[in-house]
């Protein structure tokens, strides 16, 4: 054994530039054998990009990669996996109406026959404890299951290195339990695991070693388990944290938004049907929808905004007026305003100027047209105080909204939306895919805007997001809504089991979430 | 060494407006190299088809009315074009406007009045907008897919003008001849400049493809068509309607074309022949993309098509070219506009696969 041998793999002065952009500026780090190692970064830190030169899918424009001591050149994610690499995305590629097993089989280099495939299978889950049924069809399957098929099929080819991309964002806290489990199983057997995260709480349980990127390099090293969140956070944005500012003494005024037994069939074969939701947001109050994703929350979304006018306008409630069955244009000049979950074609439209982004949502509500025409110096004038509001980076209301990242991107819908100044404002995950800064400064705005009298509707996967921000929240799973419960008085277990903790049984569920609220 | 297609950060402004040219300059080139390998003077024709119309004077008066009924079908489907409707069946609305005015025409056969060419003009617009509506239900209500409907009522449509130019509608006086009765005065378009062929027809289609252009830029509606074309989630978040603006843009077009197929009939044809589809329809969609589904750049891209229209003619007399050659230019403009688009979003870059690998 020679002396380089003691790292599975080493990353040195790795570079890679797009056009316009420096993807990863000299990065270099080591892993060993059994190691868990944490990549640390915001959005657009270069995270992605490095990882997917280690498996082969883009190649790095200077320095090298190093596999068990030996320069090599990963020219395709086949001949990672050969090398011994192992990848589980954050978006699964699994075909929703074939079994496991099927799938499985599709993504195999090799060529094997189905029944001894299975036996493996079956061998991989007793080995990491993943429990997972082989023959069931996988639309039935939550979203965990799901990642459990992404994680068999990389276990399938005994990886040296796995490496895993934002693992969590999509699983309940159990869920998250059992996975920390089998990567802990998993690295005592010897495999590396190289783990990308934003979120720091687990990155202190669960790794030993942290590399944080920032701008594309590499900003420092550290034991996670010895640093606290706030000072590995201040690390990653290379600033101090601002806590949101917020009154202690909240008085909420009359019942704003009322929501009155919600049932809406599913669109197509694998929308999810609304089952008699009801909740109540008063005037003040930000109400939080927990729940992982595919519960039904795009259809709520749709419901609530008016996108998917509901039958009986009584349904839902808007200062006392019925407004299920208006379409988003009349429910906007009754005060109601939404941000939709994806900003790519459905909150903006990429193509379009900023400008005309405005006029998409504010054209009545602030008078960006008239009778029909189209006021041209409004709408500037209107994106041009969402920009400097909502300091949103670009170079002016005429630039391409696809031209901005993420970040600002949504910093410039939520803006939109809010300098309306609506009765109710409906957000669906204001902060996902946005790094902290931003993220802070659209969660002071909420609260702000709440402040002033606005119900407020937050639909979230992010609990810690929900705990930071709302006075009541409620649980979304299979379409089906929890009782309110208060922020504040209900622990992060409970909040988990309501999210499906016992997924894919109705009855289980019912019980937990009657339980739950008994106390 | 390979030739690699590099995403573009921003759509290239140049290459939008430069694209046209190169498409019409590339098309002459292969035009005037696949006729002379087949046998003609190839860059002759080149010269009959795209220069000889723009320097006589004498044929400016054919590219004026054969441009119009271009321009007219062509804006009313770029605002289709622009929201994501697939109306390829201007023809078939073409003929039924044309025929439907000339049923106005020969029911106020033998009387006079201002009203009846209005009238005519309306009915021929309104028949293109019925005949339109039919893709649209269609589409709006089973999901059919209008490019197919559309495309096959064309068809539909020639049969009924053979049918009724057979039959009911035959000139009583026209020696067996399947040909309608010839319009009277009160129902031709009047010239516009004495002496020529130039008529009524052609300056209201400039006046309408400006009148588009105030309306897609400046509108509430404009702005609708572009969202849903775009982006139709974005489109219902903002509040607008898809079925609505496949209807919308579906009558437009129907109208449009419906109105085009009367001033060919009220203009130069003078009354209804089975003739009288000339493939303006289907012409007019590469006129629409030419000029980049911008009114503006369809009156230019009309104009372009007018010449290699009048110019096919030119070259049938002088070279003995075949009629299809035309066609075959047409044909190659749209191919190469295609072909070359892929320009204004990506660059051309030479280099070794490997390094400028991008991710799938």
């Amino acid at each position: 054994m020679s002396k380089n041998q003691e790292f599975r793999i080493e990353l040195r002065e790795i570079t890679k530039v797009f056009p316009g952009v420096i993807a990863n500026d000299q990065v270099s780090f080591k892993i060993r054998p059994g190691q868990i190692h944490a990549l640390l970064g915001e959005n657009g830190a270069g995270k992605s990009t490095l990882v997917k030169m280690i498996y082969g899918i883009m190649q790095p424009d200077e320095g090298q990669i190093l596999w068990e001591g030996k320069t090599v050149s990963v020219t395709s994610p086949k001949a990672a996996r050969k090398m011994g690499v192992g990848m589980v995305f954050q978006h699964f590629s699994l075909f929703e109406a074939m079994t496991v097993l099927e799938n499985i089989a599709l993504g195999m280099d090799a060529s094997i026959s189905q029944s001894e495939l299975e036996s493996k299978i079956r061998e991989v889950m007793d080995v990491y404890g993943l429990k997972l049924d082989p023959h069931r069809i996988v639309s039935t399957l939550s979203v965990g299951e799901r990642q459990r098929i992404e994680i068999v099929r990389a276990l399938l080819l005994e990886p040296k290195l796995l490496i895993m991309d934002e693992p969590t964002s999509v699983l309940t806290p159990q869920e998250v339990t059992q996975l920390f489990q089998s990567l802990r199983t998993l690295s005592a057997t010897g495999c590396s695991i190289l783990y990308i995260s934003h979120k720091l709480h687990e990155i202190k349980e669960l790794c030993e070693e942290a590399t944080i990127l920032r701008g594309g390099k590499v900003v420092g090293e550290c034991d996670p388990r010895k640093e606290t969140s706030k000072s590995m956070a201040e690390m990653m944005i290379g600033a101090n944290l601002k806590q949101i500012s917020r009154a202690a003494d909240r008085k909420f005024g009359a019942m704003k938004y009322v929501v009155n037994g919600l049932t809406q069939p599913g669109e197509g074969d694998f929308g999810v049907a609304l089952d008699d939701i009801n909740f109540a947001v008063r005037s003040g109050e930000i109400f939080g929808i927990a729940g992982v994703a595919g519960n039904g929350q795009n259809e709520l979304l749709l419901a609530l905004s008016g996108e998917l006018p509901v039958g009986d306008g009584k349904t839902i409630l808007l200062d006392d007026m019925p407004i299920g069955d208006l379409g988003t244009l009349q429910r906007r000049e009754a005060g109601l305003c939404a941000v939709p979950e994806e900003r790519n074609g459905h909150g903006a439209v990429l193509d379009f100027s900023l400008t005309d982004n405005a006029i998409l949502t504010a054209r009545n509500r602030m008078g960006l047209a008239n009778k029909g025409i189209v006021s041209n110096g409004n709408a500037v004038a209107y994106a041009d105080q969402v920009i400097s509001s909502f300091a949103v980076k670009t170079t002016g209301p005429g630039s391409r909204a696809g031209s901005l990242s993420g970040g600002n991107l949504q910093k410039y819908i939520v803006g939109r939306e809010i300098m309306q100044q609506p009765e109710v404002l409906i957000v669906s995950q204001p902060t996902w895919g946005v790094d902290a800064g931003a993220a802070a400064a659209i969660h002071q705005a909420l609260v702000d805007l709440a402040a002033n009298g606005s119900a407020i509707i937050v639909i979230s996967q992010d609990l810690d997001e929900l705990l930071s921000i709302c006075d009541g929240m409620a649980v979304i799973n299979e379409g089906r809504l929890s009782k309110t419960l208060k922020v504040g008085e209900v622990s992060i277990d409970e909040i988990g089991l309501l999210m499906g903790g016992v997924h894919g049984d109705p009855f289980a569920t019912a019980e937990m979430s009657e339980a739950v609220h008994a106390h | 060494m390979l030739i690699e297609l590099q995403p573009r950060k921003e759509p290239n402004r140049l290459m939008l407006y430069l694209t046209p040219v190169i498409a019409v300059l590339a098309t002459m080139l292969a035009g005037g190299i696949l006729f002379t390998l087949i046998g003609h003077d190839g860059f002759g024709a080149v010269r009959e088809i795209f220069i000889t119309p723009l320097f006589d004077p004498h044929k400016w008066q054919d590219l004026g009315i054969k441009a119009a009924p271009l321009i007219l079908i062509a804006v009313g489907l770029a605002i289709g074009f622009r929201a994501n409707v697939w109306n390829i069946g201007a023809e078939g609305q073409y003929v039924v406007g044309g025929l439907a005015g000339t049923g106005i025409a020969l029911a106020t056969w033998g009387m006079e009045g201002w009203w009846i060419l209005p009238l005519m003009c309306m009915v021929g617009a309104l028949g293109g907008a019925l005949y339109a509506a039919i893709p649209a239900f269609l589409k709006t209500r089973l999901q059919v897919n209008e490019i197919l409907s559309s495309l096959m009522l064309t068809y539909v449509s020639i049969q009924l003008l053979y049918y009724l130019m057979r039959g009911p509608w035959k000139d009583p006086d026209g020696f067996n001849f399947p040909q309608s009765r010839l319009f009277t005065d009160s129902q031709l378009l009047p010239e516009i400049i004495p002496g020529t062929i130039v008529h009524l027809g052609v300056p209201l289609a400039f006046v309408i493809a400006i009148a588009a252009w105030f309306v897609l830029t400046k509108s509430v509606f404009g702005f609708q068509i572009r969202v849903v074309g775009a982006a139709p989630a974005a489109a219902r978040y903002g509040g607008f309607s898809a079925k609505r603006t496949i209807w919308a843009a579906m009558l437009i077009g129907g109208a449009f074309a419906g109105l085009a197929g009367i001033f060919e009939a009220a203009g130069p044809f003078g009354q209804m022949v089975p003739q009288f589809p000339t493939g303006y329809g289907f012409t007019a969609i590469i006129v629409a993309f030419l000029g980049r589904l911008h009114p503006i750049g369809i009156i230019l891209a009309g104009i372009i098509l007018a010449v290699s229209y009048v110019g096919g003619e030119i070259a049938q007399t002088s070279l003995g070219l075949p009629n299809a050659a035309a066609g075959i230019f047409q044909a190659m403009m749209l191919f190469f506009l295609l072909a070359t688009d892929i320009l204004v979003k990506y660059r051309l870059v030479l280099g070794p696969s490997t390094k400028t690998g991008e991710a799938a």
